[in-house]
């Protein structure tokens, strides 16, 4: 199982212990996960993330057999396709993405190009819902939660468009999911990092719902404990504990990127 | 109900263990799925291996009154709720009194009542500040029955939030300043707010102790409440969320705990406060309580 959220670096708003790739690896190795799919953390607070991406390639590079990097791509920004270009050769399985931190609408039409070009390489768009839950947010965190009307815009975008959920709780996704076709459903994976389990039993709900290969294994390790999403898998019902999630390879369209080991 | 199987091979291991902090509902709260929701927790219970669920009915959780401002009637309702479920799970079940303390003899009046019939703790949520004297005679009375008190708390407060009266740890350290011979709970470290700026407000009372619920579960938050408050100090507790209470569980074993400050968290720091004889299925003796040396910062 691969973890497809995870982050390394420090966060700006509270001290987060060792959000190192060398402690990542030790962290998997003891939650028996195979890899992880690594963004870069601060990117995500900085206007140009293109450095945070080099830093990103080159701390993840003595790990390469199980951490693959996740770089963080501005489509307002000049240059945003070679940035592109080079999330293919460095082998990203998926490009990060942050509307609300860069102060984008619902229907930013970049945002909608970014999608749809990083879907035709192959490559997902990991998007965040929320960093920390709102009754803890710095008074200077002011971007507010990603909208279920964004993430209802990206899918919508055209065929190619993967979209990976992160940090989504049960009313958001069940108002996204019914809010599109049939077809635009299966372009969006979601997390369970931040989904409730029992007795709400919020992740059982969804699964019954809309079928457990909509979701995936994540994280959001460094910020979270990462022994959460395994223990809401334990204490599913039994009718729901054989449920499989999607895997991450299933995320990357089929044939065109594999989601493990380095690929070029 | 009787306990599910899961209860031979609890996932948190076969040690007793105690959830400080639990919650069941009615018919009269205004939700079809009430019973699932109490089945659910206790399904989830079992599959962990919690021992007693330490629980309380908070009025009708907003359907006929808010859930943190319940009228005197529902108070009533859920306490007689509460108590119907404890007399038929006296296996898993224990009784805290929810009381609105704007209603000062109606509170004092069910907890008298509620203490007859086995209660074991009162609930405050949150319809008075903390440090309001209106909770005097409340912590007075719990006090002389050797009852905890369970106390509502958001982890610093910056600004008045709609539909409670909230509080904080340095509301609750004055009041429980002023009843040092009274226990308080200090509730959900993971339920919203700056955990941070619990740990040293309340680090001076002893008579307060945290408890570990609540959905949040950054990482650092469990090394932090250790570091500032040690072992002995704390309670496992999941209110809500009985999967973020497991994930926490685990995560306290990778600190790498010794056995008697993992027996602490898991129900010793509670059997210390609680009446005495109120866990029989926790063992005959008081545990050991944990020590006080901090944990080092881990890698959960």
């Amino acid at each position: 199982m691969i973890d497809i959220n995870a982050l390394i670096g420090p966060y700006p708003f509270r001290h987060v212990p060792h959000p190192d790739p060398e402690v990542l690896v030790r962290v998997l190795d003891r939650e028996g996960l195979e890899g992880a799919w690594v963004g870069h953390l601060p990117s995500a607070f900085y206007r140009d993330p293109s450095l945070g991406n080099r830093e990103l390639y080159s701390a993840l590079a003595p790990f390469a057999s199980r951490l693959r990097p996740v770089p963080t791509i501005r489509p307002d920004w000049p240059k945003w396709d070679s940035a592109l270009r080079d999330a293919a050769d460095a082998g990203a399985p998926a490009i990060r993405a942050y509307p609300p931190q860069w102060s984008m609408g619902p229907h930013d039409s970049s945002m909608k190009e970014l999608a749809l070009a990083a879907g035709e390489q192959g490559r997902a768009l990991v998007l965040t819902v929320r960093f920390e839950d709102l009754r803890q947010r710095h008074p200077l965190d002011s971007a507010g939660d990603l909208s279920a009307a964004a993430i209802r815009s990206l899918a919508r975008a055209g065929e190619s468009v993967r979209l990976v959920v992160t940090a989504a709780s049960r009313e958001m996704i069940e108002e996204v999911h019914w809010g599109l076709t049939p077809a635009e459903q299966t372009r969006v994976f979601w997390d369970i990092s931040w989904i409730w389990g029992p007795p709400e039993d919020h992740l059982a709900k969804l699964i019954g719902a809309i079928g457990a290969d909509r979701f995936v294994f994540g994280t959001q390790w460094p910020l979270r404990l990462t022994q959460t999403p395994r223990a809401n898998l334990d204490l599913l019902p039994d009718e729901l504990r054989s449920s499989t999630l999607t895997d991450a390879s299933a995320v990357c369209r089929a044939g065109v990127i594999s989601s493990g080991g380095v690929h070029k | 109900m009787p306990p599910s199987r899961d209860a031979a091979s609890p996932l948190a291991g076969p040690e007793p263990l105690i959830d400080a902090h639990a919650h069941f509902y009615h018919a009269g709260c205004g939700r079809a799925d009430w019973a699932e929701v109490n089945a659910a927790r206790l399904r989830a219970g079992d599959r962990i291996g919690i021992t007693y669920h330490v629980a309380s009915v908070l009025g009708s959780f907003g359907f006929t009154s808010p859930t943190y401002f319940p009228s005197p009637s529902d108070v009533t309702r859920g306490n007689d709720v509460m108590l119907d479920l404890c007399a038929r799970d006296r296996e898993r079940l224990r009784m805290k009194v929810t009381v609105n303390p704007n209603y000062t003899e109606h509170a004092l009046s069910e907890i008298e009542r509620c203490a007859a019939r086995e209660a074991i703790g009162v609930k405050l949520a949150a319809s008075r500040r903390a440090d309001d004297p209106l909770l005097d005679p409340v912590c007075e009375l719990a006090g002389a029955r050797g009852m905890p008190i369970l106390h509502h708390i958001w982890q610093h407060r910056r600004r008045e939030w709609p539909s409670q009266e909230i509080s904080d740890g340095a509301d609750l350290a004055r009041l429980a300043n002023r009843h040092p011979k009274t226990n308080f709970i200090l509730a959900h470290i993971g339920g919203g707010g700056d955990y941070m700026h619990t740990f040293p407000a309340v680090v001076d009372c002893p008579n307060i102790y945290p408890d570990l619920s609540g959905s949040g579960v950054d990482r650092g938050m469990l090394d932090a409440a250790l570091d500032a408050l040690g072992p002995g100090r704390l309670l496992w507790g999941c209110d809500l969320t009985i999967d973020t209470g497991l994930a926490k569980l685990r995560a306290l074993e990778v600190i790498g705990l010794s056995a008697d400050d993992m027996t602490a968290i898991r129900w010793g720091n509670a059997a210390k406060i609680f009446p005495a004889g109120s866990f029989p299925r926790c063992g005959m003796s008081r545990p050991r309580v944990g020590s006080a040396a901090p944990a080092s910062m881990s890698e959960v």
